[in-house]
């Protein structure tokens, strides 16, 4: 089940030792920090687990520097794009033919999308779970109608339009807790 | 953000797959190894023959005592057993 537990409050249990609210935080950012560094930096598989290790070790031994417990979202896409520059500059060193491929990375527009994207998950949490799970499987686990509906125990003629009618509800739930003054998708 | 329509949001929903189950697993287990390396290292300054048998066989030492022997940690504890020479 999600947690409805604001950023903050996790923040301020794992600060305070909570191992489950660790688990759930590194739940709620680990796709974040993981498609930075693949999608944004494109760094190999190994590379990207050492970021994503890193990161976390990071955030679990610095979390009390954090001024505002509620910052932690940016504090961690902070943390992981500079990781990841640090570690596309290392192996430019190591192997100068890799520069330019340093400079072919312009991640800005991923960073942006991937910001949008979090929004989304996070909403997504916030649905009923029979929406969460299908439209997660459907698009964020690329499962097939029929790996869903074995799993759901769902006829596979009622996906189609079960993720339709969720991603109305996302969108409804969405739309209506935005602020018209936002503009970060303008970025 | 603003405005959603539902290709957007597809989209969006797609952009994060999960992380591979090990990672997230991995920096779970976090304050776990931190608080068994913390044990270990303790002991180790406590008692110079469980010291003395970590530095001469690390894995060994910690397979025999019954901590988890896991590449990191053993890369970690290494790291910190040698800080603690240092100082």
């Amino acid at each position: 089940m999600a947690s409805t537990l604001s950023d903050s409050e996790l923040v301020a249990r794992c600060r305070a030792g909570d191992e489950q609210a660790w688990s759930e935080l590194v739940e709620r950012f680990s796709r974040y920090v993981y498609a930075i560094a693949v999608q944004a930096f494109r760094l190999p598989d190994a590379d990207a687990e050492d970021v994503f290790q890193e990161v976390f070790a990071r955030a679990y031994e610095h979390l009390d520097r954090l001024r505002d417990d509620a910052a932690v979202r940016p504090w961690i896409g902070q943390l992981t794009r500079r990781l990841c520059i640090d570690r596309l500059r290392a192996s430019t060193r190591e192997r100068p033919a890799d520069e330019d491929d340093l400079d072919a990375v312009d991640p800005e527009d991923t960073l942006a999308m991937l910001d949008d994207a979090l929004t989304v998950h996070e909403a997504l949490a916030a649905t009923p779970e029979h929406c969460r799970e299908i439209l997660d499987r459907f698009f964020a686990r690329d499962e097939s109608y029929r790996t869903i509906g074995d799993a759901l125990e769902l006829p596979p003629g009622t996906i189609a339009s079960r993720i339709s009618r969720c991603l109305g509800r996302l969108r409804e739930f969405l739309d209506g807790r935005t602020d018209p003054g936002s503009a970060s998708s303008s970025r | 953000m603003s405005t959603f329509d539902e290709e957007r949001l597809a989209r969006l929903i797609r952009a994060l797959p999960p992380a591979p189950e090990g990672w997230v697993r991995a920096a779970q287990e976090l304050p776990a190894v931190r608080a068994e390396l913390d044990e270990v290292v303790a002991r180790a300054e406590a008692d110079a023959a469980f010291r003395t048998r970590l530095v001469a066989d690390l894995e060994a030492a910690l397979e025999a005592e019954g901590y988890e022997r896991s590449p990191r940690v053993v890369e970690e504890l290494r790291i910190r057993l040698q800080d603690n020479r240092a100082k």
